[in-house]
């Protein structure tokens, strides 16, 4: 027996394992597939204030192991997601990680205080704060893009939410250091980090000859960018270890399908695992990933998930 | 959402019928929970595949039990390297299947008469259909349309289940030269049709709503829309859809189709392959898109 606990900050889960938001809707869906609650939390899809129709079509294009999608963050808005989506994870049991953003630094405040207000929010387990969604007006000009936005979106969410609530930024890997992106949000009162979003990306529709996406760029996700995420998790907790960065737990996201690829992300420092893309090809993915996770860290010998948490960097071959 | 299941399935039979190909899948428990109109998912390239997207495949027929167990066929066009995977696969080849999957066709509480039309191999869930309106009580008539011959699906079958049938041809090679809507108005007089279903392209699955509404027929349409999980957690596979109340919302054609009453659909929001949020849908896009 494996003990899978993970402890990020105040938040402590029976398992690692998490939807990727955006991935999974709300629940209702893979709920017919395998008991939501069975996850170490639930991540919503990104709410915004409003209700927000997102983008026209075709909003996806399949690529070598991954896809491009450009869904424009398509939702209810903050109040029908609390009465309906969160009133429904509730009643299940689940942990909700729940994913907000805004078009703005004060409508990111506005939707976490909304959040937080509502009947439902003993089921938040914490708030992911999206800064780095590409299918925005601007396009890939996020707020991660840049330190003094997203210290000035994450203090803003900070200050709506309780203190024992914790939050957790997502990042992008579009930069050209993400460390300092990391620092700028633990440093504005994150809790931790989610790394990675997608990537920017681009395909031709090669038969018409024009952007194959309605939204003429997406982001890209699944299995090809397995390696972005685990570099981005490795360089984020280097720079803690080092003592460059405040010591933060960190949620691996990107490319995960297996237990194994789950175990990798971990390896590199991430506290907790997120099943995105891999979902649409097997929707039972993040269930069965806590499953292969946990053998694979039995494979290992270890008794503790714990333990095994950024353990590839004390493993680092020196020369 | 209905009841689905995710099952091993495996390939049993598979034939080409003109341009397409016919594949029958043993996946015990889809067929008990299948209704005409529905679809499944099936993955494709194997566990380890680059093409993670699932391909979705309207119901052609469902057997809950026979030699291998519960059986569900799919009609195939191998035209991308999902359906050439599929194509290729031989008999006892494993595939997953996730199903059944969207709403079925609507039957009408009277026994009233009804059109079936199919373009291409958009037929596959009609014969189906044909005999749940028939155990009703309904008249049915089928319309199959097509580019040329071989790329009609189901003209014998369709002489045997339905009380009659017109067959259209682009090229003339089959029936009627022209296009299922040259003739489905006179077909909707002659039999004081109260329901026209159809499946099949887009563009035509407008025409066929035009010329119902206008014969004073509902238009009942399986759309076909690009999907990546087909189980409603992707959000690719939405259109502008205006609902009870009067607002048109972007909905997953996956959950809450794939069949809509073809006058809801907002048909304007088509063109040149692109599917746009209309100005007035719920949370549409404001100047300078979203």
């Amino acid at each position: 027996m494996v003990d899978m606990t993970t402890r990020l900050g105040s938040m402590v889960l029976p398992n690692p394992v998490m939807t990727a938001s955006g991935c999974a809707a709300n629940g209702q869906e893979l709920h017919r597939f395998f008991p939501v609650s069975e996850l170490g939390a639930f991540v919503t899809k990104t709410v915004m204030a409003q209700p927000r129709s997102g983008r026209g079509t075709p909003r996806m294009a399949e690529t070598a192991s991954g896809m491009l999608n450009s869904i424009g963050l398509q939702g209810p808005g903050i109040d029908a997601f609390v009465e309906k989506d969160l009133a429904w994870l509730r009643s299940t049991g689940a942990r909700a990680l729940v994913s907000i953003a805004g078009n703005t630094a004060e409508e990111f405040g506005d939707v976490a205080a909304a959040l937080a207000a509502s009947p439902a929010y003993d089921a938040v387990v914490g708030v992911e704060v999206n800064i780095s969604c590409p299918n925005v007006a601007n396009r890939g000009l996020v707020f991660a893009c840049d330190a003094l936005s997203s210290e000035r979106v994450v203090r803003l969410v900070r200050e709506r939410l309780p203190a024992q609530t914790p939050i957790f930024a997502k990042l992008t890997p579009d930069v050209t250091d993400i460390v300092t992106i990391a620092h700028a949000a633990l440093k504005a009162g994150a809790d931790g980090l989610t790394m990675i979003n997608t990537l920017l990306g681009m395909v031709i529709d090669t038969d018409r000859l024009r952007p194959q996406l309605a939204g003429i760029t997406g982001g890209l996700s699944g299995p090809a960018v397995r390696p972005v995420a685990v570099r981005a998790l490795w360089q984020v907790t280097a720079a803690m270890r080092e003592g460059r960065l405040p010591t933060a737990p960190l949620i691996g996201v990107g490319g995960v399908r297996t237990g194994r690829d789950a175990l990798e992300l971990v390896a590199a420092g991430a506290f907790a695992v997120q099943v995105g893309t891999a979902t649409f090809n097997d929707p039972c993915a993040p269930r069965r990933v806590v499953d292969e996770l946990e053998a694979e860290v039995a494979r290992h010998g270890f008794s503790r998930f714990a333990d095994v948490v950024g353990i590839a960097h004390e493993r680092t071959a020196r020369r | 959402m209905s009841g689905v299941v995710q099952v091993a399935g495996e390939l049993i039979a598979t034939r080409r019928v003109g341009a397409y190909s016919h594949l029958t899948l043993v996946a015990p428990g889809v067929a008990e929970l299948a209704h005409p109109g529905q679809f499944v998912a099936l993955a494709v390239g194997g566990p380890t595949s680059a093409n993670l997207l699932r391909r979705c495949f309207s119901i052609h027929k469902v057997k809950p039990s026979g030699t291998y167990g519960g059986t569900v066929d799919v009609v195939v066009a191998a035209h991308g390297p999902g359906t050439v995977w599929l194509t290729g696969l031989r008999p006892h080849d494993p595939v997953d299947v996730v199903g059944p999957l969207g709403r079925p066709f609507p039957l009408p509480a009277e026994p009233v008469p009804c059109v079936l039309v199919g373009g291409g191999y958009g037929s596959a869930p009609l014969f189906w259909l044909a005999e749940a309106l028939q155990a009703r009580g309904c008249r049915v008539e089928m319309v199959l349309g097509a580019a040329s011959e071989d790329r009609l699906f189901g003209v014998v079958e369709a002489r045997r289940t339905a009380d009659g049938v017109t067959v259209t041809t682009d090229d003339g090679s089959s029936g009627r030269r022209g296009w299922v809507s040259d003739v489905l108005g006179d077909v909707i007089d002659r039999t004081s049709a109260g329901v026209v279903y159809g499946c099949g392209p887009m563009a035509m699955l407008r025409s066929v709503t035009d010329i119902a509404t206008a014969h004073g027929a509902v238009a009942q349409v399986a759309v076909e829309e690009s999907m990546a999980c087909g189980v409603g957690v992707c959000m690719t596979c939405v259109m502008p859809v205006t609902g009870n109340d009067g607002v048109t919302r972007m909905v997953r054609s996956c959950v809450e189709g794939p069949v809509f009453r073809g006058d809801r659909v907002r048909w304007d929001a088509f063109t040149d392959g692109i599917g746009s949020v209309p100005d007035d849908a719920l949370g549409a896009p404001r100047a300078g898109g979203h």
